[in-house]
This record gives C-alpha cells, structure tokens and sequence, in this order.
C-alpha cells in the first residue's frame, strides 16, 4: 500500500488519529502524577500505528477486542476522547460510568469490545463476535489484538483453532513490543508466533508496525478475506513501546540507549511526517495544525473530566445484573 | 525485634526456606524481570517486588520467569509438587486464577484424594488480592471464600508481618496444596518479625486484641480495619475483642466457639462478597454450635454484592470501612 492511494482527507485522518494516541497517552502520563487519574495505567505511545493501520480498514459496525493497553485501540475505533478521559478520572460521564476505569473501557456503540485486565482474554470473545456476524447473516469483521505476552496463554491457541474451523470473519492481530510486563519475548516464548497460526491453517503476515501504510496494507488484505468469507488471518506486528509497562513502572530493564534509539528511529508519527515530505502529499502547515487542534482536544477533555462529577453511591450496586428478582 | 515490612517479612521466608531446602524452586511472571535488554535480570522480583534477591542467590534453575500461562505453570507446579519438588508458584493477581482455576481446582486439590492417598502435593500457590488500588473489577477480588470452598485446598490469610513470614514458612513446609493469599494494600505495612525462622501452625487463629463486649472475627486485611473499629468503640465505652482466623481452611473452629461463648455478640468482617463466603460460613457454624452463647444476631459487614468499581469513592464504599464494623458492634453491643 502506498501512500498516494490514500485521500488528502484520508491521510489526514490517519495523522490526527496516530497524533491524538500519542498526545492521549503523553498527557494521561502527565495526569498520573497529579494524582487525579487513580490507579495505574498501561500507555500504548509508540504503537499508534498499528491501532491506526488497522481501524482504519474497519467500518463502524465491525468489532474490535483490545487488551489492558486499550487506549490506543479505542480511539483508533473512534470511541469519543471526552469519555474515555472522563471514565480515566472514574467519573460519572466516563464511558464506562467510572465503573470500568482504563483496563476496561468499551464502547459498544462504537464496536469496542472493550480493554481487558485479563490477558489473552478478548481472543475467544472476539471469536464469538465474529461468530455472531457469521450467524446473523451480515458483513462485519472482528478483529481481536493481542500482545506478544499473550501469545503464550493456551486461550490463544485454542482461540486460532475454533476461528478456523469455524471459518470466523476475525483478524488476530499481535503487537510485539519485544515485552510482556518486564520479561523479554525471548525469554518465555518458543518458536514462531506465525508459525503457531499457519498450524492452525491460518495465513499470516509479518509486518512493521510503525509504518502505518505497511499496517493498513496487511490489515486490507486480512479483513478483505474475512469479509469475503475467507476465514481467519493473523497478523505479526512489530512495535515500540515507548514507556514502561505502566504508569508507575521504572523500566529498569531497558537500557537509556535502547530506549532513546527506540523513539529516535521508529518513531510512526516521525516517519509519516518524513514520508509526506518525500511525496509532497500533505503540508507541514497542515500537520501542525492538526497538532494544535489534537492539542485543544485533549486539553479540553482533561478540563471536563475534572470539571465532571464523580458517580452516585446507589452505582456501587447497580448494573450488576439487568434485572435480578 | 526488629521492625520489618509485610514484603520484606515474606522475602525472608522465601530466602530462608530455598536455602535450607533445594527442592523448594519458585516460578511466575516476572519473578526476576525475565531476561531485559543486555540480560539484565531482577528489575523487578516479581509485580510487587516479593522475590527480589532471589535470582542473585538461587540462581534461574530454581527461580523462574514463567510465560503468560497460568494454566500450564500452575500445572506444572502441581506435577513438580507431585513428584519430588516443593514448588511455590506466584499468581501476580488472585484474579487470573479464573484462567488455571483447573489445574488448581480439579488437579492439584484432588490428587490425594482420588490417588487413595498415595500421593502429596506440597505447593504454594501465592496470589496477590484485594481492594484499595484503584485497579478496577479484574485486579480486586478478594476469593478466599472460592479456594476455601474446595476440599484439598489448604487457604491462608495472613494479615501482619509477622504472621505472613510465620505462616508462609509452614505453607512450604506442609504437604498439601497451600493458597497463601497478600493483600495489595498490605505490603508496606510495618510490624516486628524476627531475623530467625519460625512456623505457625494452620488451624491457630491469633486474638488480635482482647475485649469483653462484642467479638470481632476478622479476615485478613480487615484485621486493620477492626483494630480501627475497635478503637473508636473503646472511646465509646465498647471493649472489642478482636480474633483473626489466619486460615479459613484449615478453620480453627474452637477458638472461634470458645469465644463466641464466652462474649456472645459476634461481628464478622469479610472484604468479599457476601454470598456463600467465609463470613456466611463462620456465621453458620456459631449459629449451629454456640446457638445458646448469642445474646444478638451475628453481624455481617462484608463488600456488597457487586465487583469492585473503579471509581474512588465507589471503591470506598465498596470496601468495609472502620465505621461500619464500629455501627454493626455498637447495634448489637447493648441487646
Ligand atoms: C491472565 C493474566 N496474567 C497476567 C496478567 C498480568 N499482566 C498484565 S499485562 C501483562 C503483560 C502482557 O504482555 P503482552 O501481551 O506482550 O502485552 P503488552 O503489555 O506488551 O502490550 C501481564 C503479565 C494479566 N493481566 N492477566
């Protein structure tokens, strides 16, 4: 896929998404240490173009699953920034009521299937959305992301397994950021995670995941053939991660080169800035003026979160079932 | 006696036990930090820094870095245990048991049983639990009451230094299958524990503070919560006696009974949920067994019956607070 078969319009959006990722995560970072943002969370900066690569060949009908690293998958599938900073704030506005907080936010409107504290989790759920296209008849395709971790949980495999003989509408997409927590890939996984797929029968592409138009190229292939009957695809994509795993972590176990080489030389929102000059596709005036509007966005996010209540005491109890006696 | 943190009380007891016995090995996520960038290794010691110093002294063979697979490394634990080894296993949060509940709840209980008693399992299965973090509905539970359920399973719920370093030294030590359960908030809680070994036995709850009035039966970190309570009834002219049972499983029944006996007014405070719990179960057996003792209905103050919200101030409600354990005695300290 190359970048002159994307619209003006087009390009811009995959900017604004990849820089509205960043911009979410720098500033949510910058929140933890008010301490207004409870908890932790896990900051997907660095990835954006494998989120962005991705949703962008999916239509709003169709399903995404994402993992505790869910923010960038989120916006990517267009769930609106104003809520998902105000369920990061756990207020009544956030998308999740500020029941959810930032490893569990989903927005079913919008195709989320939500973030998941439990790792490998979305994979069988994300085959029981794209078996529930499948039965009702329509067009839609899920995708589920995973992290490199997760390809090691059994629910993986097994996942792979019913996708296949099912022939599930689904697209596995795994995020290798080379890391599960502080243990290296290497370290604690056997093999190829490509060849675990084409075991199972299931065609795979390996691909570098700070090149947007090299995501949004495989993930156009992968999703053609889902739509089209085809079955499942995996996809191994390659990326940074640019903090630690998350908010509170010291990333000891990567060095300050590693970590500066990494966000000097695979930088997505770099690269695409670089690749629109070569081919005079986009202005620096006008990426710039995406920054500030992407800017203003998320600032005003922050103020409304802040500004936004936090939810009654009758909600500890609510929702827990839809009717219980 | 020296003055020591809840983690560094359970680091020396995992040192202690790996040096004096080399079939005692540990495996989980992250235990070291797995092998970084330029083999860097024990960045972390494990998600809450338990098993720091660990790898430095034992060596990869006998602390490792699992994958993300709790279902194959808790099984695998169980069949090390099985034959020869005396593995402690860590689940970073109790929550992801849900992924090997199995191998936990079908194999390793089980094997001495449907062996004919042919067979020992001697392993720990340490998980983190509990409320407070703001971590949302899949980082908090608190599943004691889940694991207690469950024959074969041996549940400790330690709730100071000292006990944590004493209980888990008898947890290796013993041949059944061991859930030693640390709440989150727990570890940088500061009491006196000696440098030497020593092991408290199950089945041995500890009087956390003796009272006249009204019987606190507390579990694990709402220990705290009512020392916390009990302070306020003593400004109130209350005396609180306050029991901790430090195993559910084995329970120790006749402490339990002897108290309830003797004062007659029981409160009973659980972080988890109310439903077919521990609390529920205490409350059965004093109301089976000391149906004569009770002066006033046993009091339940337990998490509602909901996961654990996110938001801080529905956290807060969720979890049971000093307040509602000093209502609940007082409702019942004068009947
Ligand atoms: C079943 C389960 N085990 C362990 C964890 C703790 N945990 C959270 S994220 C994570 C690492 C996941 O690594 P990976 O899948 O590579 O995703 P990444 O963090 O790199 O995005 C672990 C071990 C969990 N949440 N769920």
């Amino acid at each position: 896929m190359s970048a002159l078969q994307l619209s003006h319009d087009e390009l811009l959006k995959v900017y604004r998404t990849m820089r509205m990722i960043r911009r979410f995560e720098e500033r949510v970072m910058e929140e933890m240490g008010t301490g207004d943002i409870p908890g932790n969370t896990h900051l997907y900066a660095g990835q954006e173009a494998s989120a962005v690569g991705v949703c962008l060949q999916l239509e709003e009908g169709d399903y995404i699953s994402s993992t505790h690293r869910g923010h960038g998958h989120s916006i990517a599938k267009g769930v609106d920034i104003d809520s998902m900073m105000a369920e990061l704030f756990g207020r009544a506005s956030g998308t999740c009521g500020g029941k959810g907080g930032s490893m569990h936010i989903a927005d079913l409107r919008k195709g989320m299937l939500g973030a998941n504290g439990i790792v490998a989790a979305g994979a069988p759920i994300t085959c029981g959305a794209a078996l529930s296209m499948k039965v009702l008849g329509s067009r839609q395709v899920a995708v589920a992301f995973a992290g490199d971790g997760a390809m090691n949980e059994g629910v993986m495999s097994e996942s792979f397994n019913l996708a296949k003989i099912w022939n599930l509408p689904i697209v596995f997409v795994i995020e290798d950021n080379g890391f599960g927590e502080a243990t290296a890939n290497a370290a604690v996984s056997a093999g190829s995670f490509t060849r675990r797929a084409e075991s199972y029968d299931i065609p795979t592409l390996e691909v570098d995941g700070t090149d947007v138009f090299a995501v949004y190229s495989a993930a156009g292939e992968a999703v053609e053939r889902a739509r089209g009957g085809g079955g499942p695809t995996m996809l191994h994509v390659h990326v940074p991660r640019y903090y630690g795993h998350y908010s509170g972590d010291p990333d000891t176990y990567r060095t300050p080169e590693e970590k500066k080489a990494m966000r000097q030389e695979r930088d997505c929102l770099v690269s695409f800035r670089r690749r629109m000059k070569e081919v005079s596709l986009l202005e620096e005036a006008e990426l710039d003026a995406v920054d500030q509007e992407v800017e203003a966005a998320i600032d005003q996010a922050v103020a409304a979160a802040r500004a936004a209540p936090f939810p009654p005491l009758s909600a500890l109890t609510s929702d827990v079932y839809v009717k219980y006696l | 006696m020296a003055q020591k943190s809840f983690r560094q009380a359970l680091n020396e007891a995992l040192h202690f036990e790996m040096a004096r016995d080399p079939r005692v090995i540990m495996m989980g996520e992250d235990l070291t930090g797995g092998a970084g960038a330029n083999g860097v290794k024990d960045a972390w010691g494990g998600a809450f820094g338990v098993t720091k110093g660990l790898l430095g002294a034992f060596g990869p063979e006998r602390i490792r870095d699992t994958p993300i697979s709790e279902a194959a490394f808790i099984g695998a634990a169980a069949g090390a245990a099985l034959t020869g080894l005396r593995p402690i296993a860590e689940i970073m949060f109790v929550d992801f048991a849900g992924v090997c509940l199995d191998q936990i709840m079908n194999q390793a209980a089980k094997f001495r049983y449907m062996f004919g008693g042919r067979a020992k399992t001697p392993l720990v299965i340490r998980a983190t639990y509990g409320a407070g973090s703001r971590s949302g509905s899949q980082h908090t539970q608190a599943l004691h009451s889940i694991f207690t359920h469950i024959p074969g399973l041996k549940v400790v719920i330690p709730s100071t230094p000292y006990d944590a370093k004493g209980l888990l030294l008898q947890a290796i030590r013993d041949d059944d299958p061991v859930i030693f359960l640390e709440h989150k908030m727990l570890y940088d809680t500061v009491g006196e524990v000696p440098d030497g070994a020593y092991t408290i036995p199950f089945a041995e709850a500890r009087v956390a503070r003796d009272g006249k009035d009204v019987l606190i039966i507390a579990i694990g970190r709402m220990v705290s919560v009512a020392e916390e309570a009990a302070r306020k009834l003593a400004a109130d002219g209350i005396s609180a006696c306050i029991i901790d049972p430090r195993t559910t499983s084995p329970l120790d029944e006749d402490t339990l009974l002897d108290f309830t006996d003797k004062i007659g007014r029981v409160v009973i405070v659980d972080e988890a949920n109310p439903r077919c719990s521990v609390a529920t179960d205490i409350s059965a057996l004093l109301a089976d067994k000391s149906f004569d003792a009770l002066k006033a209905p046993i009091k339940l103050v337990t998490a509602p019956h909901s996961p654990v919200p996110y938001a801080p101030n529905l956290e807060d409600a969720y979890i049971p607070t000093a307040a509602a354990v000093a209502k609940a005695a007082t409702s019942i300290a004068k009947r």
